[in-house]
């Protein structure tokens, strides 16, 4: 019994984990349809503004320290789409329509912002203390303790998917935005600032991923190359969720998180990865356009 | 008048191919060991470009999992040499993970050609698969780029995990010898080279013919109009998993040839990253021009050698700023480059009927 609480415990872990990575992914590559291979690094920007924020804290408010996780989620958000900000208005509006050549700037834009932490921080994994309060876990049963920051991290996801929600569908920026995203030509006739929609839509997607970067603080070191360690997972993520809906998003994240633990349950945990990136590349065969999408007459 | 003008640049692309090929092969005399044995890692890495240049330049998919048939090739060979720097032995590695006996997938590779066919017949099988079950669900553009990524990273992972079998993270090293020969040997290493130089001259000759023949053309077809290739009659899904497949046959060949100048392959170098550094090679020569993807491979790696032997720190910042520089300021790489300084004008470019059309440039097709 309790094995089975632990594991659909795990699953959600995970599951909220990638929720978290790809959501900004979903809307930047979803949405804007913009392969933005400096994803990674935006999550990595976000978690070393965690550290950052941990080390003011620890220098000049050493009282209230243990409140410094609670600052620096909304900072790392501000931080990272004040970067991805700068990044589409120098880099990524120049490229609107070519994927292919975006997917290659941007990786050179990653390969420099790593470069550049590398450069600040030095290249081994740098420490971010858990406050206290997210330390130890919930006793459930005997033998069996969910971890308060596993817990804290799939409120978080929550949050920000219902954030998120909220944003596309019940206001008036967001309801700008789905429009630029389903026809531009008509949203800019009827007198959308388009190209300053381009511009927030993937401050926000950025933003997005600097919380999953303050998230993953909770779990481990971070270094430089955090990034590239999560990308294609989110990627994956949003391919298989179908592109331009959050619903999707969120469905691929479960399943993708699902597979992982119970593959990993019954063998290793490389193998449970391997295993459940093919599921995903199998189940392409039999929905190309992946778990929801928005169904469309074109063809070229 | 058109055929005029096609004979003169004939005629001058096969002087410039026969001044490189005589370079190439009078190298040997004219460098060091240490620079020969370089110049022949960036010859097995022009044959990489090739293989990328037919299916993103001609085919007009961008594959991110090169690495993966270069490191089945690359692989494949090691374990041959590995079995013979072994001595009937097991291997180190495995000794040291706690295995016995050698696993049963190793013992073929006992045979020098049984692993030189599995290296070129490897990648390709695999290609060929993944990309007959991508393409026939219409998967393209991007998603296929995403999905060769994956691909990337699952083998990358399998062959850290499987330490026993694969030297984990550490990869497959400390070779000895090839066919008998000793591998630390300058006149094994130069016959090396001259292998690869003789290999990566047949495989340019060839995609040459073969871009310029009538399937060349269907491959150009598809990657400006697929759908209207589809409504002609043509099945694009067995085109594109032919070209998908060759250029990884060539990838494999490279990793064949990269391992025994080199002396080890690790998931290191055949990863997410190595794959994606691998399509910049051919970014940077021009896409769409068998020469331009040679080109591209020989100066990224000769600068990179340079610069990363000066300055350690700065090599990043600079591949970063080459990956945004190509795309924004020459889409069309050094050849497109060249082309427009040394005209100074619009390209222009002869249509069958004779007529002067405008030329597009490559980024349009992307």
């Amino acid at each position: 019994m309790d094995v089975w609480l632990l594991q659909i415990f795990n699953s959600l872990s995970v599951s909220s984990i990638l929720l978290l990575i790809a959501l900004g992914l979903a809307i930047t590559f979803g949405l804007m349809n913009v392969i933005n291979m400096a994803h990674g690094e935006l999550i990595m920007i976000g978690a070393y503004v965690t550290y950052v924020v941990q080390i003011v804290f620890a220098r000049y408010a050493v009282r209230s320290f243990e409140l410094y996780y609670l600052v620096a989620i909304p900072i790392s958000f501000l931080v990272a789409a004040f970067v991805g900000f700068l990044l589409e208005r120098g880099l990524i509006r120049f490229l609107y329509g070519r994927p292919l050549d975006t997917l290659l700037a941007t990786w050179g834009i990653s390969l420099i912002l790593q470069q550049i932490a590398r450069d600040i921080f030095g290249a081994p994994n740098v420490e971010v203390s858990t406050p206290h309060w997210l330390k130890g876990g919930l006793e459930l049963l005997d033998g069996l303790q969910l971890p308060y920051n596993r817990i804290f991290i799939i409120v978080l996801a929550i949050v920000c998917l219902i954030s998120i929600y909220f944003y596309m569908y019940r206001s008036a920026s967001g309801c700008k935005m789905r429009a630029v995203v389903q026809n531009r030509a008509m949203a800019a006739c009827l007198g959308i600032p388009t190209s300053k929609v381009d511009a927030y839509t993937f401050a926000i997607g950025s933003g997005l991923a600097g919380v999953a970067g303050c998230a993953l603080c909770l779990l481990g070191p971070i270094g430089p190359s955090i990034g590239t360690y999560y990308i294609v997972d989110a990627f994956m993520v949003v391919v298989l969720g179908g592109v331009g809906k959050l619903i999707g998003t969120f469905a691929a994240a479960v399943v993708i998180g699902v597979l992982n633990t119970t593959f990993e349950f019954g063998s290793t945990a490389t193998m449970g990865k391997v295993l459940a990136l093919l599921m995903v590349m199998a189940f392409l065969q039999w929905r190309p356009s992946g778990l929801v999408s928005l169904k469309v007459r074109t063809l070229d | 008048m058109i055929t005029g003008i096609k004979k003169v640049q004939l005629d001058r692309e096969w002087i410039f191919f026969g001044l490189i090929g005589a370079v190439l092969l009078l190298a040997p005399t004219l460098l060091s060991e240490f620079r020969l044995n370089l110049l022949a890692k960036f010859l097995t890495y022009a044959i990489i470009a090739i293989g990328i240049d037919l299916l993103w330049g001609y085919g007009g998919m961008l594959s991110l999992g090169q690495g993966v048939f270069f490191g089945l090739g690359a692989y494949s060979m090691a374990m041959y040499l590995k079995l013979e720097a072994a001595g009937g032995e097991l291997p180190d590695f495995m000794v040291w993970s706690g295995l016995t006996e050698l696993p049963f997938f190793w013992k073929p590779f006992h045979n020098f050609w049984f692993a030189l066919g599995a290296a070129v017949i490897i990648p390709a099988m695999v290609a060929a698969l993944t990309g007959f079950v991508i393409f026939r669900s219409r998967i393209r553009g991007v998603y296929f780029s995403i999905l060769t990524q994956a691909l990337a990273l699952i083998v990358t992972i399998l062959l850290i995990g499987q330490q026993p079998y694969t030297g984990g993270t550490n990869g497959i090293t400390n070779f000895s010898t090839v066919f008998g020969f000793s591998l630390a040997d300058s006149s094994t290493q130069t016959v090396l080279y001259f292998i690869t130089v003789i290999c990566l001259g047949c495989i340019y000759l060839f995609c040459r013919w073969l871009t310029n023949s009538r399937f060349g053309k269907i491959m150009i077809a598809i990657r400006d109009a697929e759908n209207r290739i589809r409504f002609c009659g043509y099945n694009p899904v067995m085109f594109k998993a032919f070209i998908f497949a060759f250029s990884a046959c060539l990838a494999g060949l490279a990793g064949a040839l990269f391992v025994p100048q080199v002396g080890i392959i690790s998931p290191a170098m055949i990863g997410v990253v190595p794959s994606i550094e691998m399509v910049i090679w051919v970014a940077v020569g021009g896409r769409g021009t068998l020469y331009g993807a040679v080109l591209g491979a020989l100066l990224v790696n000769g600068a990179k050698s340079y610069l990363s032997e000066s300055f350690p720190d700065a090599w990043l910042y600079l591949l970063g700023l080459l990956f945004i520089a190509v795309v924004l300021l020459i889409p069309d790489g050094m050849v497109g480059l060249f082309r427009r300084l040394r005209k100074n004008q619009k390209t222009t470019w002869y249509s069958p009927s004779g007529v002067v059309i405008q030329m597009r440039s490559h980024a349009e097709f992307s």
